[in-house]
């Protein structure tokens, strides 16, 4: 992949206390990659995202993403990302077109392109007969993909998915998958973690994490090579727990 | 072979919501059985139902030989219940909570230690902590020592290894593997298919309704079509290609390939023209076993053109 870089870190330390989070990590991601952000439980991942998020600020190293640097604008970082996660993304008591209406608000979009893409996503996703539907009412499969389609309503230029098909069935599955491609195939950059290792395949380069650093970081052909492992799933247990 | 569980036509429905549908299946002495299926398919309404939490509408459950209606004084003492969300006390230290446990159930650490030691050694350096102060990995393996504390002879796991990772999760079920050397029979969900080929038999369910039962390695070969990996270096490109195609009856991405089906069962020089003129170059094609997930993928899609009808 040869675009321009969304995402550019380099020697980004966090700590909390004398506890290392993340320990000097470095890596840049291109406009329209589909980027695997993987690790172990507690490898420090969140706190990265949060970091890329501009929800937290690194203790020392420079992150920049969508040009703007994490530590002096983090508020312009907020504005150019989108973010969906497992547990959290939509609001159950409100119905499907409030909670599109309500991130539209928050995103600072006015109330005719609202409208206009509120009508196009309920179209695309072929759910206009659920526009007054309460979320808590809907499905875990068709929740997730209205999370993700609202995630980039203000056409984001990063995307960050943490965890995004915890749950959902196979087919449900492949059809977030097709939406991801669709998504970095516009142009916007997609960040996704996935404890799914067949998952990881889908992506065009992976990176995986163990204790705070990241000690691999290649597409998933060539991990596989240099790991001489049959699937992503062996090489992550060959970096998480080296014998 | 004792049968452990014997579930016969059970049926639940919440309001108008139908979570079990005529669900029936076995599970013999000392089987891991699986229970394979996402969210919302009715996996957690039938462990309650097993575990004599819930009772059915309608239909039979027998545990243990017993019904688990009148039974389910004695069933709650054989049975040991992990269930789905975090059970343990997290103002409680690793260690009290294992003793509340075995008090509990009317005995003692002491005398159930060899039955948990496997799994307990790798938390009892951290036996001062509060439960709620520990790892992912390490709460589920206080969870899972405390549903064995009482040494029960059905093992009841609702999604043990979900939101964990891939170490994580190879390392319980090696722990599983090992609880059958002491006669236990374990009942266990979970929404990844891959878990499917650690298990003895599975029941995949969907929607309420237990899809096919059987051992892993039936369920795979029992894939109806001729199945091709297809890969190219531009994988979405590939599949929207795939989709036009006329010939096409279901592709689906599967990592760095495209598992696809025909029509006309056999793939001929017709399907590599039409790649040609779609401008897809380079694209390997290759006739490949199904995996669990494309048998799997199979029966839902057969359920929901069913529905359709």
């Amino acid at each position: 992949m040869t675009g321009q870089s969304v995402i550019s870190v380099s020697n980004l330390v966090k700590k909390f206390g004398s506890f290392v989070a993340n320990d000097n990590l470095s890596f840049e991601v291109y406009e329209g990659e589909i980027f695997g952000f993987l690790g172990a439980n507690g490898a420090g991942k969140t706190t990265t995202i949060r970091i890329l998020s501009g929800l937290s600020e690194p203790t020392s190293g420079k992150v920049v993403v969508a040009g703007f640097d994490a530590k002096k604008e983090p508020e312009k970082i907020k504005k150019n990302i989108g973010y969906m996660c497992q547990k959290f993304s939509l609001y159950e008591d409100l119905t499907v077109k409030e909670n599109i209406t309500l991130y539209g608000g928050i995103y600072g979009m006015s109330k005719n392109l609202i409208r206009e893409r509120t009508a196009m996503l309920l179209e695309k996703l072929s759910f206009q007969a659920w526009g007054d539907r309460l979320i808590s009412s809907l499905p875990l499969g068709f929740k997730q993909k209205l999370a993700f389609s609202i995630a980039i309503l203000h056409e984001p230029r990063i995307v960050y998915l943490d965890e995004p098909t915890g749950g959902v069935d196979p087919i449900t599955r492949r059809q977030f998958w097709e939406m991801i491609y669709e998504t970095a195939a516009r142009g916007i950059t997609v960040f996704v973690t996935t404890h799914y290792m067949d998952e990881a395949e889908y992506c065009d380069r992976v990176s995986i994490m163990n204790e705070g650093r990241i000690v691999a970081l290649d597409t998933p052909e060539g991990l596989k090579k240099s790991y001489n492992a049959s699937s992503i799933e062996e090489v992550f247990v060959k970096i998480a727990r080296p014998k | 072979m004792q049968t452990v569980i014997e579930s016969s036509g059970i049926c639940k429905k919440f309001g108008e919501t139908v979570a079990l549908d005529n669900i029936t299946f076995n599970v013999g002495e000392s089987e891991i059985f699986g229970l394979i299926g996402p969210d919302g398919a009715g996996k957690t309404t039938l462990f309650r139902i097993i575990t004599t939490i819930s009772l059915p509408d309608s239909g039979s459950m027998k545990v243990l030989g017993l019904d688990a209606i009148a039974g389910f004084r004695e069933l709650r003492r054989r049975i040991g219940y992990m269930p789905g969300r975090f059970s343990l006390y997290q103002d409680l230290s690793v260690e009290e909570n294992l003793e509340f446990y075995a008090t509990v159930f009317g005995t003692t650490v002491k005398e159930n230690y060899d039955l948990i030691s496997d799994i307990y050694s790798h938390i009892e350096p951290f036996k001062k902590r509060l439960a709620g102060k520990l790892s992912g990995g390490m709460k589920q393996k206080l969870a899972l020592s405390c549903a064995l504390i009482h040494k029960p002879d059905l093992l009841v796991l609702d999604e043990p290894t979900t939101g964990v990772d891939a170490v994580s999760r190879q390392e319980f079920w090696d722990m599983l593997r090992k609880l059958r050397q002491h006669n236990i029979t374990i009942i266990v969900s979970t929404p990844y298919m891959d878990e499917a080929m650690r298990c003895d038999r599975v029941g995949l369910i969907q929607g309420g309704r237990i899809l096919t039962v059987d051992n892993p390695e039936n369920i795979r070969t029992g894939f109806s079509a001729i199945l091709y990996r297809i890969r190219a270096a531009e994988k979405y490109r590939l599949l929207i290609a795939l989709r036009k195609y006329s010939g096409i009856s279901s592709a689906y991405p599967f990592g760095d390939s495209v598992h696809a089906t025909f029509r006309t069962g056999r793939i001929d020089e017709s399907f590599r023209e039409f790649l040609r003129s779609e401008g897809m170059e380079n694209v390997t094609i290759e006739e490949s076993p199904a995996d669990i997930e494309d048998r799997f993928l199979e029966l839902m899609a057969a359920v929901k053109t069913e529905q359709g009808k």
